[in-house]
């Protein structure tokens, strides 16, 4: 027996392969023929194969449970998702349009805020943002970008739009996996890369690289260029070694780490003392340096923010770029692109309402039931009301936090997550999914090709987190236009 | 390029390995050599913590200096940092913290020894099953080092692999040896205890084989002191070890400094005559090469750990 696609109905969503039972949609098609001349048990080898490689690379992520990390081996989905390439061309001019927005939003906002001077947005804004740091004010890092690495996560809605959900602009992680996804599906489905024009995504270590010599101070003909982890027990240090890895660079802590007297960092090594121009830090910013940010923190390197001020170092993402990681500013995203590109914006955003704003903050208040709640700060999908799948209670809970708290949330209308076929316990069924892709900005800007899918393995669920039971699928920009 | 704090991890991940070895065969030598001598010879087993360094702890600790205690001392009490369990706990957190250049077998037979050594430390205390266990533990370890030796790149993270583990057995070599004295000292008629005693020894540390090949004349401590301490071929006599960790430190940068103290001690080991010192003396002499020992580890933490 093999896959019956006729039987295989994502009902009233969006599906990325099927667009109605038995059809598949044009770039899919090879695949999902494909897939149909497998039988079950072929499948099921498959899949099977897939798990062990993920453990013979050891790809893990760490989860926090019971008072000890545990190393899980990373969840995935043999079944990719396939985009078109016309349609994702559009969607990297959109999202490359959008951080270069972002980053003269940013740049502005530790500058002259004419943006609030022209009463774009509003200074309580800012006054009351967690991510603004005053210690950036009047700094201007080189090319004037301050977050360089950016990841966003994309949906589709029931009618096929794409929008942007929301813009990760601190220590956005998941591009491994990424790479690791193509690299466990090229073992396991070896047939389909032959025969069609999937594009690779194995170039990102080396634009990083790129991008983060781009960055570096000074004219130093190769740039010294770390990635900085705070240790084991963080949640992504698979990949902060994978990346460190990748582009040959150190894998540093903070303790490896020194500021001299010359307001330079240095590493120390068995050769004694090394230069670093460029860090790649994967510490929030509040741990970077105990003697400007929280004291306690003994994940960073006293010192460090004299030295970046200075000019004499150049950390990516550069500290205060949080500001701009904030569902509140996202919700501004649109006009902030008006106003300093000039442009329409070429992605939308989920239509956001503000709960400071009293209207908008009762219509969230009395919807609660279709709406997806969302605090302003947080990550990793923590914290927030999921109005449909909601309990009475949770939804009284959130009553009481908006309005005592109104500044720190959004509402959002849930939308119908598109689906991808996925394979649960030997039947393929129609599982929620988003895209992470990862854009790059240096001295250039550069989006990956397609991004990390990641999809809810829980039937009905719209929760795509790792951290919460979430899984992952390969992704494939098919060029299926040239010959 | 390599980061002082990986340096540090792995120069330790192996001397805890090695330790833990050496501990293992010494706790099983002196079960054995306590079975061996004669009734009224008065030797205890609190001479181990004296040698291993814990004897205030263990005394703090332990209201009754006997076999139990003191086996369970070095080897099962989590308050002792350098008991058995301990010391594997260590190797492997120094592993688990450096393995982008380890091989990824090292940390899982590491980590697996790690299981065995909790959930079977219990049977080593009572006499039955101690000589099974720690023959276990001796084996994973030979097999962690073999691994190590096989699979790395020797270079520079491999010096440290080496310097650690030569550091360790020079070390214990000096330990074993100052047992041996200490066992001796001051006895009437020492003939016989002599032969046990120094036997023992050189089982200890792997040696009694070696050694017939290479001494025919039998066991006298003389020999067997001159033998552990000075000879150039055997692994874990002492000059051999400081001989290894001088031609890795030569491979390192910035070495000069650490050279000197090594070189020190390696003349003062040349310079001893085994058949002119007395059990008191011999002691003297390992002490102050333990004192060389220990500059040569300050030295190494100086130049490239900090």
């Amino acid at each position: 027996m093999s896959i019956d696609w006729k039987s295989y109905d994502p009902g009233e969503f969006y599906d990325e392969l099927i667009s109605t039972p038995g059809y598949a949609r044009a770039p899919a098609r090879n695949l999902t023929a494909w897939l149909r001349s497998l039988s079950q048990e072929e499948l099921q080898v498959r899949k099977v194969d897939a798990e062990l490689a993920i453990i013979d690379k050891g790809v893990t992520f760490t989860v926090y449970s019971d008072g000890e990390n545990i190393d899980r081996a990373w969840p995935f989905d043999i079944i990719p998702r396939v985009i078109p390439i016309r349609e994702w061309r559009r969607i990297e001019d959109g999202l490359k349009q959008r951080l270069q927005a972002l980053n003269l939003f940013i740049d502005d906002l530790y500058h002259e805020q004419k943006i609030i001077r022209d009463r774009i947005i509003p200074k309580s804004l800012i006054a009351q943002s967690k991510g603004f740091r005053k210690e950036c004010v009047d700094i201007t890092p080189i090319h004037g970008v301050w977050a360089h690495i950016c990841g966003s996560d994309l949906v589709r809605d029931s009618d096929g739009t794409v929008y942007v959900l929301e813009d990760n602009l601190r220590v956005p992680s998941g591009v491994s996996y990424m790479i690791e996804n193509r690299e466990v599906t090229k073992r396991v489905l070896p047939e389909m890369f032959e025969n069609n024009n999937i594009l690779p995504v194995d170039d990102y270590p080396d634009r990083l690289l790129e991008m983060l010599q781009s960055i570096a101070p000074g004219r130093r003909k190769k740039p010294e260029v770390v990635v900085l982890t705070p240790g084991i027990y963080n949640s992504a240090y698979f990949e902060h070694a994978f990346l460190a890895r990748s582009m040959g660079a150190e894998l540093v802590e903070g303790s490896d780490l020194v500021v001299e007297k010359d307001d330079c960092v240095y590493m120390r090594t068995i050769q004694g003392l090394a230069r670093i121009d460029v860090i790649y830090r994967r510490v929030d910013d509040l741990y970077i340096d105990p003697e400007v940010f929280l004291p306690e923190s003994t994940l960073g390197v006293p010192g460090l923010m004299r030295a970046w001020r200075k000019g004499n170092v150049a950390l990516a993402n550069a500290p205060g770029c949080g500001v701009a990681d904030d569902k509140v500013v996202y919700s501004y995203v649109p006009e902030i692109i008006r106003y300093y590109l000039d442009d329409d914006p070429l992605l939308p955003n989920v239509p956001t309402y503000r709960c400071n704003n009293k209207k908008q903050r009762e219509h969230v208040l009395a919807n609660l039931e279709t709406m997806v709640v969302k605090p302003a700060n947080e990550s990793g999908g923590y914290g927030m009301l999921v109005g449909p799948q909601s309990t009475a209670r949770e939804r009284e809970e959130f009553q009481r936090l908006v309005s005592t708290n109104p500044r720190n949330y959004i509402g959002q209308p849930a939308l119908n997550l598109s689906t991808g076929p996925t394979l649960c316990d030997h039947v393929m069924e129609p599982r929620h999914l988003d895209l992470r892709p990862f854009i790059l900005q240096g001295k250039d800007t550069y989006v990956t090709t397609g991004g990390l899918t990641r999809v809810a393995m829980k039937k009905g669920s719209l929760v795509v987190n790792s951290s919460q039971g979430g899984g992952s699928k390969d992704t494939w920009v098919v060029d299926n236009e040239s010959t | 390029m390599m980061l002082s704090r990986v340096a540090r991890r792995i120069y330790w991940m192996a001397r805890y390995i090695e330790r833990a070895e050496n501990t293992a065969r010494l706790v099983n030598t002196y079960h054995f050599l306590l079975l061996d001598l004669p009734r009224g010879t008065h030797i205890g087993w609190e001479i181990l913590p004296v040698i291993t360094g814990g004897y205030q702890l263990f005394s703090e600790r332990y209201q009754r200096h006997d076999e139990r205690n003191t086996t369970k001392f070095l080897l099962a009490d989590t308050d002792n940092p350098g008991s058995l369990l301990n010391t594997i706990s260590s190797a492997r957190e120094n592993c688990r913290t450096s393995r982008e250049i380890l091989p990824g077998q090292a940390w899982e037979q590491i980590n697996e020894l790690h299981l065995y050594t909790g959930a079977r430390i219990n049977d080593a205390i009572p006499r039955r099953g101690r000589f099974d266990f720690l023959t276990e533990i001796i084996h994973r370890c030979q097999q962690l080092t073999g691994l190590l030796a096989g699979t790395m790149s020797q270079d520079n993270a491999y010096d440290f692999v080496r310097i650690g583990r030569n550091l360790e057995r020079a070390d214990m070599t000096t330990r074993v040896v100052d047992i041996g004295a200490m066992s001796t000292q001051g006895r009437e008629d020492p003939g016989n205890l002599d032969i046990h005693v120094w036997t023992s020894m050189l089982q200890a540390l792997n040696a009694y084989q070696m050694y017939r090949k290479d001494m025919q004349p039998g066991v006298h401590s003389a020999d067997v002191v001159s033998y552990l301490l000075q000879n150039d071929y055997l692994p874990r006599s002492v000059a051999h070890c400081l001989d290894q960790v001088e031609e890795c430190i030569g491979n390192l940068p910035r070495h000069k400094d650490t050279l000197k103290p090594i070189r020190e001690t390696r003349r003062r080991i040349g310079r001893i005559k085994a058949d002119k010192l007395d059990a008191i003396k011999l002691h003297h002499e390992v002490d102050r090469l333990q004192v060389g020992i220990s500059a040569v580890h300050k030295q190494i933490r100086k130049t490239w750990f900090s």
